[in-house]
């Protein structure tokens, strides 16, 4: 079989082609250029571009770089921007699986004639009666098959993860019995494209106005203040200039009115999580979700909560069994079946 | 042709970037690593032999290109060139750097570095020689003007006659610089040197060794070095000098200029070839500039993307090229076209295939032939 295996040069990735190319299959190595800007800590910098290549060339497959910054900056970090603008906190690793890996990148290598793409994530493809399904890695406290929840339905027997029937200890053995010189690398934590040292609040500063704003308490009155409104996200419970006393954290953040809502944790907690754009990998998953309960994950690594979901187009109601702490509208929630493996299908937080 | 042909064979054109080296050039360079260890600048015997094939080299190169001993520097290669001409003469002298805004980074970003003055370009990617008058009488302080004798991506030939003439009248105190680094192969450098105060080549493209350049600085013409050190080049460029590749770099030129006729005509011949041939399978492409040297040969495949095509094309056992690439080897999208004005959904498909000195007939066939059944196979993937 002939194989792309994205290549990012860290360890899960160069495991993955390392497993391909010992399998047999003919195998291209691939590190997507991402990201221009001034970011050198992150997936697309020229020193994980070396770290990829030179894991090729130890592995003996041949490594090539395509440039997807234009479609990045478009897909992930202008919508990035665009959503603090609106006050929310997006997920870009969510976007950029969505725009570059499993559609910019896929489509490329059908056009190239390779039979599959692989990628270093930790989640598996499983077969379930109604066809294949993303499921949760093997490794559960390394699984991503929260950020990989949207491939699609065609795609899912053409995308492989080799390392997500193992867990992290085991891809680090491997690569260091193979003497990978990625074997050691620490894993990947923040967003790429924003480096360390400028921090998102930098980044985002340079490219977008953030205004002043009152911290109120639930009565109205003014207990606080924050320099960008922009910034704060629901459940927040520093930085906001509040003092000492009782724990309070951010219930709601009202960019237009400039004005950011504190209460005590109770506050916190909703019945009702409302969420739009869904993503149902299957054609059939709406109806068959919809009126069900299912067990709902609210962030990369976040505990999941039983929820009767109800469908109405491209939206959804997600009504807690018990209430949960608020999720930040931009923020995406993933829908798992019963046995909390297989994804059934997702959406993303809507403001209030 | 068959499978086995069309897919094994290896057909090398990307000789823009780098051509073969001339046997005699790599005959010369390894005598010289065998038995010349010695450092030309001491004062012994062993280095006095070093020595002696440096100033052989120096002298061949200079009545190549037409000028004297004294006004060859050797440096590392094109870029250190073009950066020790724009930045040495700016430094030297103060005022604006100037030059088209389709020349090579080399030049580009020195320009863009010291705050210079980038010019619009004709849609063939050469400058008019009535832009570069304009530029200079709005500007009161030239201190260089860098103009490429060809463009590295498209091949076009810039009027460097006309760009002196103006440069001359406007600012008779500036110095005129040329990128010559892709002219070498196709046309004769003592051509160029008449018209300009500074000029820049690079072995690698003419059938010499990488990290040799040649800067030949007229006579008078003051330029601050870029590197400090023991004093060598006459203080033009410090630095214990490169001795083999130094004599490898005149015996490529020598080759290039006893062969440059015949290259010439038998290499325009395989160019009009390899572009009636793609351009008559393929709908999509057009040759971008029509007047280029033979040795470049650049297409839009109008709708396709340049990764996929240069992607199958390898797998093919065809090494081409679009425009330049990045650190990370990604390919970036083309500053040249782009300057030039070609429409976005042309520029995505840019090809370079470029020839060289040993291109051959079944370089073209295996090329014309590669080229045409990735695009009509890229072709069907997209309209699919």
């Amino acid at each position: 079989m002939k194989v792309l295996v994205a290549m990012s040069g860290g360890v899960d990735s160069s495991v993955a082609a390392f497993l391909l190319h010992e399998e047999g299959h003919d195998t291209v190595g691939v590190t997507m250029r991402l990201w221009g800007g001034e970011s050198d800590t992150g997936c697309c910098s020229v020193s994980d571009v070396d770290d990829a290549r030179r894991v090729a060339q130890q592995i003996g497959i041949d490594h090539v770089v395509f440039n997807f910054s234009e479609d990045f900056s478009a897909s992930v970090v202008e919508p990035y921007v665009g959503a603090h603008v609106r006050g929310e906190t997006p997920n870009p690793c969510i976007e950029c699986n969505r725009h570059l890996k499993f559609d910019r990148l896929v489509r490329r290598a059908r056009e190239l004639g390779f039979d599959a793409v692989a990628t270093g994530h930790h989640a598996r493809i499983l077969g379930t009666p109604d066809g294949p399904r993303v499921a949760r890695g093997a490794d559960a406290a390394k699984d991503q098959s929260y950020v990989v929840h949207m491939i699609a339905r065609d795609d899912l027997s053409y995308v492989r993860f080799p390392v997500g029937s193992m867990d992290k200890a085991a891809v680090r053995a491997i690569a260091t019995r193979a003497g990978l010189r990625t074997a050691s690398k620490p894993d990947s934590q923040d967003v790429c494209f924003i480096g360390s040292t400028v921090g998102r609040d930098g980044f985002l500063a340079k490219r977008m106005d953030l205004h002043p704003a009152d911290v109120v308490d639930t009565s109205g009155g003014t207990v606080g203040g924050v320099d960008a409104v922009e910034l704060v996200t629901v459940g927040q419970r520093r930085g906001l200039g509040l003092g000492g006393g009782d724990k309070r954290y951010v219930v709601d953040v009202d960019v237009p009115a400039r004005r950011v809502t504190v209460g005590p944790e109770e506050l916190l907690r909703t019945a009702v999580t409302r969420v739009s754009s869904l993503a149902w990998p299957h054609p059939g998953d709406a109806a068959r979700v919809n009126g069900c309960e299912v067990l709902v994950q609210a962030s990369a690594h976040g505990a999941r909560h039983r929820a009767l979901v109800r469908v109405n187009g491209d939206s959804a109601t997600v009504e807690w069994n018990v209430p949960q702490r608020r999720v930040s509208p931009g923020q995406t929630v993933v829908f798992y079946d019963d046995d909390d493996m297989h994804v059934l299908g997702a959406g993303i937080v809507t403001p209030a | 042709m068959t499978r086995e042909a069309s897919t094994r064979r290896e057909v090398y054109l990307d000789h823009a970037a780098s051509t073969t080296m001339h046997p005699e050039a790599l005959g010369a360079m390894q005598a010289v690593l065998a038995s010349t260890h010695a450092n030309p600048s001491g004062s012994h015997r062993k280095s006095r032999e070093a020595r002696r094939a440096v100033d052989e080299a120096r002298d061949l190169v200079a009545e190549l290109v037409g000028c004297m001993p004294g006004e060859v520097v050797f440096t590392s290669g094109g870029t250190e060139s073009a950066n020790a001409a724009v930045l040495g003469a700016v430094r030297r002298r103060g005022g604006v750097s100037v030059c088209p805004a389709t020349e090579h980074h080399a030049v580009l970003h020195c320009v863009e570095h010291t705050g210079g003055v980038v010019l619009a370009v004709r849609d063939d990617g050469t400058v008019d020689p009535l832009t570069v008058d304009a530029a200079l009488a709005a500007n009161e302080r030239v201190a260089v003007v860098s103009v490429m004798a060809v463009n590295n991506e498209v091949g076009s030939l810039n009027d460097l006659a006309g760009v002196s003439r103006a440069v001359r009248r406007r600012a008779p105190g500036a110095v005129l610089h040329t990128d010559a680094v892709q002219a070498v192969t196709w046309i004769d450098p003592s051509s160029l040197w008449p018209h300009v105060d500074v000029l820049s080549i690079s072995a690698h493209k003419f059938g010499g060794p990488k990290g040799v350049g040649v800067m030949v600085v007229r006579d008078g013409t003051d330029l601050e070095p870029l590197v400090l050190g023991g004093g060598q080049e006459r203080d033009r460029r410090s630095g214990t000098l490169n001795v083999a590749g130094i004599v490898a770099t005149a015996a490529a030129l020598a080759v290039t200029h006893r062969e440059r006729a015949a290259t010439l005509g038998r290499v325009a011949a395989l160019r009009r070839r390899l572009v009636d041939g793609i351009c008559s399978a393929v709908p999509v492409a057009s040759q971008t500039v029509v007047n280029a040297v033979p040795g470049i040969a650049h297409l839009c495949l109008e709708g396709l993307e340049s990764e996929s095509l240069l992607f199958l094309l390898d797998e093919m056992g065809v090494c081409a090229s679009a425009a330049s690439a990045c650190a990370s080897g990604a390919m970036e999208p083309s500053h040249v076209l782009a300057a030039m004005g070609v429409p976005a959904a042309r520029a995505g498909g840019a090809l370079r295939l470029s020839l060289g000195h040993d291109t051959t007939d079944a370089d073209i066939d295996a090329a014309v032939e590669a080229v045409t059944t990735v695009a009509s196979r890229l072709l069907a993937g997209v309209s699919r």
